[in-house]
């Protein structure tokens, strides 16, 4: 049903943009590996954590994630961060140590999870690493930062899909203090640098007054390294556009206007964030990636034509709040009604599509 | 990294080393060879202790290098009159013996934002001190440390730790007769300087106490917060209503988990009381439950019609819950 890793085949000339004419396709596989996020045909905020063990053989057997887009995303960074220096990647001084603990569990993850991609060969503090995929073969001492050409949270996630936002625990909140935010959903790191949980999480509708934010705090303030949790998240994007943040808002918000219910198909993305949170152990600091998949309305109806049905039912009964904050309130009714065509009505497994009995992409 | 897929480390006891006639030093090294997950000063790590009673799991400071991935080290006191994992440690464990123990995690970690760290310790409380402030010295970071100790006996790891850094270390009652003045010691501190507490509950209080009549902040303070009970305690059973099973939870498992391990299925997503999935009506109660949960309101709780399987207990006679 889903593809190994082995087989995938790594797409290099994919874009993200509009100057590059945003050439990119999943292929079939790829799209019913995706961890799709939802479980019911009502959709409401949740304390969606559960552990992050693995699951199947789709985006949730890694620690972090890869697929056919590493490369073409990875060059998709290298490109953002010449074109805007300062602003989408930040680290604050006192952060170093988590740096390295975050290099560390990016690339023993990548090595672990995939052998014939990465190699990690450790003698002592001498590092090798090897990242066939980008054809990079470098060696480092681990922790002296002057052995490598740049940060080592800057030179470790150029090399990783998803961003990266590093939390440091300090008067029992949590505070941002690093990132690598080439990919965020219309926020902006510099802005929100040195905030503290509920001051990051203040324009979430909801969110306060269902008392989800004090209890995720607690939760996330006793994670313990070696058990990382994971949630997932989603939001709709106009265009296979990975980079939507505050400071771009000008270049991309207006596409908005461009979806009418014939072309919200092609036009329309479903943006999966899949989030797995693991406590840094030697700055007790605290990783929270955001691995986001981009996948078109038509997309899901031609390889997952289950998954199509459920997301045409969840926007269809989503709460206006929620339409507004996502930001797609102007092309909401476009969407639920380019999808209505492909629903028809029929009962859905309810449970993410990694649960047992849970969302198949297509078949009973 | 030595791991299970439980998440549990195999340590091997390599050596064991009396420093004072009641505290014994443990060395641990992977069991398989391989090297140990690295922490942060101020971690602790939850030892599986086989005793008589059943396995006891304890909770020790580490006392060794945290950026030394070979080894472990904690130290020990006998507790004579206590819940009988330091005595198993004492009686039971020997050089050679492989103990079962969780990842290293830290509830009491050193502040990165501190100009100045002073550390005042009493007895074994010590023992995080050793990795905290083995941390500030690779770091570079200014600390200076108050260790207050019974007498002569058992002064061998405050000595050492004198050895180590010299002044920046102040032994009292080493020698029978200087006293730990707290109001001294945090008197006339610039802004910046962040002061940890080690050792029981009194000192907690007096050190807490004195500082706040000198205007210290709560911020600049910092004292192990709570222990790390997780959701074991003491055993008691429930009853299933729907299949009318009866589980015995052990000390070492949660609700949730004995429930699994019956074959029996409840929901469940976070593990960790925090998101409310497990959440099951309680029919009968004879007794309390112990709340761990941070889902129920408190008038939920007050209700006892509620309980969290994944991390909330029973001291009673009877339970009986709607799964």
């Amino acid at each position: 049903m889903t593809t190994a890793p082995e087989t995938t085949a790594f797409k290099t000339n994919e874009t993200y943009t509009p100057e590059g004419d945003y050439q990119f396709r999943n292929s079939a596989e790829g799209v019913r590996r995706l961890p799709f996020p939802f479980p019911d045909d009502d959709y409401m905020y949740s304390m969606n954590l559960e552990p992050h063990v693995p699951a199947g053989d789709g985006a949730l057997r890694a620690a972090f994630d890869i697929d056919e887009h590493y490369v073409s995303e990875c060059a998709h960074r290298d490109q953002m961060l010449r074109d805007m220096p300062g602003v989408h990647y930040l680290a604050l001084p006192h952060m170093m140590e988590a740096q390295w603990d975050l290099l560390e569990l990016i690339f023993e993850s990548y090595a672990r999870d995939f052998p014939e991609q990465f190699t990690l060969t450790k003698n002592g503090n001498e590092w090798r690493w090897q990242n066939r995929l980008l054809g990079i073969d470098d060696s480092f001492t681990f922790g002296d930062p002057a052995t490598l050409p740049m940060d080592p949270m800057e030179y470790a996630t150029r090399q990783a899909q998803g961003e990266f936002v590093v939390l440091e625990e300090k008067d029992n909140t949590l505070v941002i203090g690093a990132g690598m935010t080439t990919q965020r959903a219309d926020y902006s790191l510099k802005f929100n640098l040195g905030m503290s949980f509920f001051e990051f999480h203040g324009p979430v509708p909801k969110l306060h007054d269902m008392g989800i934010l004090d209890r995720a705090l607690k939760f996330l303030l006793r994670m313990k390294p070696g058990h990382p949790v994971r949630r997932v998240n989603w939001s709709l994007t106009v265009n296979p556009r990975l980079e939507t943040s505050v400071e771009t808002l000008p270049e991309w918000a207006p596409d908005r206007a461009t979806v009418d219910s014939e072309n919200a198909g092609e036009k329309v993305y479903l943006r999966i964030e899949l989030q797995p949170l693991h406590r840094l152990p030697r700055s007790n600091a605290i990783v929270f990636p955001v691995r986001t998949y981009l996948v078109s309305l038509a997309e899901l109806v031609q390889h997952a034509p289950n998954w199509a049905k459920r997301i045409h039912r969840a926007l269809a009964s989503l709460d206006h709040e929620l339409v507004d904050y996502k930001g797609f309130h102007r092309y909401h009714a476009a969407a639920v009604e380019w999808l209505s065509q492909y629903d028809d009505g029929a009962p859905l497994a309810t449970g993410y599509p990694w649960a047992p009995d849970g969302i198949q992409p297509n078949g009973q | 990294m030595s791991e299970s897929q439980h998440g549990a480390l195999k340590l091997r006891v390599k050596s064991i080393e009396a420093v004072t006639p009641e505290i014994n030093r443990y060395t641990f090294c992977p069991a398989d060879d391989s090297w140990l997950p690295p922490f942060s000063g101020g971690s602790h790590l939850t030892v599986l202790i086989p005793s008589e009673e059943g396995t006891k799991r304890n909770a020790y400071s580490l006392m060794s290098s945290p950026y030394d991935t070979s080894q472990y080290q904690i130290a020990v006191r006998r507790v004579d009159d206590g819940k009988g994992g330091s005595l198993a440690m004492h009686n039971n464990v020997r050089e050679g013996d492989v103990l079962l123990a969780g990842i290293p995690a830290n509830l009491f970690p050193v502040s990165k934002h501190a100009r100045h760290h002073v550390f005042i310790a009493g007895g074994v409380g010590i023992t995080p001190v050793f990795a905290q402030v083995e941390e500030l010295s690779l770091k570079g970071s200014p600390f200076e440390l108050h260790l207050a100790v019974r007498g002569p006996d058992h002064a061998a790891l405050g000595c050492e730790l004198k050895e180590r850094f010299g002044d920046q270390v102040t032994l009292y009652g080493h020698d029978g007769q200087s006293r730990l003045n707290t109001m001294e010691i945090l008197a006339g501190r610039p802004l910046g300087t962040h002061a940890y507490i080690c050792g029981p509950t009194r000192m907690i209080d007096d050190v807490v106490t004195s500082a706040h009549s000198l205007g210290w902040s709560d911020a600049n303070i910092h004292f192990e917060r709570f222990e790390d009970l997780g959701s074991t305690g003491d055993p008691f059973s429930v009853t299933l209503a729907r299949s009318g099973a009866v589980i015995e939870v052990s000390p070492e498992q949660s609700l949730l988990e004995a429930v699994e391990e019956a074959g029996h299925k409840l929901p469940y997503l976070c593990r960790g009381g925090a998101c409310g999935e497990c959440e099951t009506e309680v029919l009968e109660l004879d007794g309390t439950i112990d709340h761990r949960d941070d889902w129920l309101s408190e008038s939920d709780r007050a209700t006892c019609k509620l309980i969290m399987p994944c991390v909330s207990r029973a001291t009673c006679t009877k339970l009986v819950i709607n799964a």
